[in-house]
């Protein structure tokens, strides 16, 4: 935008009213993501997709399945954990306190997938003030910089070789990455798209925060919370804070923001404050994948 | 589109009718390529491998691998009455995979599927809602018993 000079001030957001649908067409208006043709009459729900990314994920690491619902369950802990201290959360002062036995003890929505493995339906808006990187300090004194971004579009499930391993989310952060002179070691907070506890571990490792199958464990021993190797969704994430998915892009930017002015809820802060921050957000049929990566200087 | 444009060519050797009128009849289509000789399934205008666009339908055995699969509890509206059910992704013997639905007991169905022979052995038929495009089949699976 600032370098094509087509624009001088974009506002880019989204919004989102889920929770008027009811559960059954919610959940039929998200299964639209899915490929019509062939996953349609399958009756495949987006959490069902992501159930069958588990019993993959549990299979391809040798993890018995109940072990992997434990490790699932611990994303889902520190979500909900960070969730309720965010006063914009749908989860605020609730479910702070989960324990892993609660969510594995919740209910079934798409086996081995429970409730609380799950994001809600949610209702809710977000927006960005966006303009080139030299004219940012007229309008703030604490600008914070795209350094790159990635994009990927992939097919229906069929096609995936493996669903643990996406491809096109693989390019996409390796192309942000690149524009933005980074890797993942200098990444100081991370947004991912947890819609599922298994999805926040598959994002992790395909971006190359973890290594193959070793993210579940990462979670467990608390590498991705506040002091680990790499906080991850100190928003609460949308698990915690809440999935309206068409302000989910938007929401997740404002968190890494919010975090590089000193501005998150206590408690989510991390400190010192994050020189770099980057978002990962998903889309169609597991396949549509967006990177950014936010810094508080330009480079 | 106009004329001498390339879009404007049949492509669909085998249209998804085409492949859901062979499910109704057992049979599990596809699409072999010339240029890489692999095989296309659910259909494609082109190669799902090399994009080649000399495709002839071809018949696949029905045969695979299942590769994963979940128990829906909570489902999409129009689908209350099947619940539960068994989605799932078999890997065919021939090479491509698919989507459809596993026959099998819901409150049996672990892990120790995953990596079975399963064969094609039925259809399942959803009759459609305002966002389907008409009613639409997909493939049902069976375990293979041999194997245990």
């Amino acid at each position: 935008m600032g370098r094509c000079g087509e624009y001088d001030m974009v506002l880019a957001g989204g919004t989102e009213k889920a929770l008027i649908m009811g559960v059954p067409f919610a959940t039929r208006t998200f299964a639209m993501a899915c490929h019509a043709p062939t996953e349609g009459p399958a009756g495949l729900t987006f959490p069902g997709v992501f159930a069958m990314a588990a019993r993959l994920y549990a299979r391809n690491y040798n993890l018995p399945l109940d072990a992997l619902r434990e490790k699932m369950a611990s994303v889902s802990v520190k979500n909900h954990r960070h969730g309720a201290l965010n006063p914009l959360a749908q989860f605020y002062n609730k479910l702070g306190d989960l324990k892993v036995e609660d969510v594995v003890n919740s209910k079934m929505v798409a086996d081995p997938l429970t409730l609380l493995d799950c994001c809600p339906f949610s209702d809710g808006a977000s927006a960005l003030v966006l303009c080139a990187a030299e004219d940012a300090r007229k309008y703030t004194d604490e600008p914070v910089y795209i350094l790159g971004t990635g994009q990927g579009s992939g097919g229906p499930l069929s096609k995936m070789e493996d669903l643990t391993k996406p491809a096109s989310r693989i390019s996409s952060a390796k192309a942000a990455f690149k524009r933005a002179g980074l890797s993942p070691k200098d990444i100081d907070i991370l947004e991912v798209h947890d819609c599922f506890t298994i999805a926040e571990l598959i994002a992790l490792e395909c971006m190359g925060f973890f290594e193959w199958g070793e993210a579940a464990d990462a979670t467990v021993e608390g590498q991705t919370e506040l002091g680990g190797k790499i906080p991850v969704n100190m928003s609460g994430g949308l698990i915690g804070k809440g999935h309206p998915i068409g302000a989910t892009g938007a929401s997740q930017v404002y968190w890494v923001v919010k975090q590089m002015r000193g501005e998150a809820p206590k408690g989510n802060q991390i400190d010192p404050v994050p020189e770099y921050g980057m978002t990962d957000t998903l889309g169609g049929d597991f396949g549509t994948l967006c990177h950014i990566i936010l810094g508080r200087s330009k480079k | 589109m106009g004329k001498g444009i390339e879009m404007d060519k049949e492509y669909l050797v085998l249209t998804y009718a085409d492949y859901e009128a062979g499910i109704n009849e057992g049979k599990l289509l596809g699409l072999k390529c010339a240029a890489c000789k692999k095989i296309t399934c659910h259909p494609m205008p082109v190669c799902q491998w090399c994009s080649g666009r000399t495709l002839e339908r071809t018949e696949l055995s029905g045969e695979g691998e299942l590769v994963t699969f979940t128990v829906i509890r909570i489902p999409s509206e129009g689908f209350e009455d099947d619940v539960p059910y068994i989605p799932c992704l078999v890997k065919t013997k021939e090479g491509p995979s698919v989507v459809g639905r596993l026959d099998y007991d819901t409150e049996r169905a672990t892990q120790e599927l995953l990596g079975k022979q399963v064969k094609l052995s039925g259809a399942y038929t959803y009759k459609g809602d305002k966002f389907s495009g008409g009613p639409r089949t997909c493939p049902v699976f069976s375990v293979e018993l041999s194997n245990d």
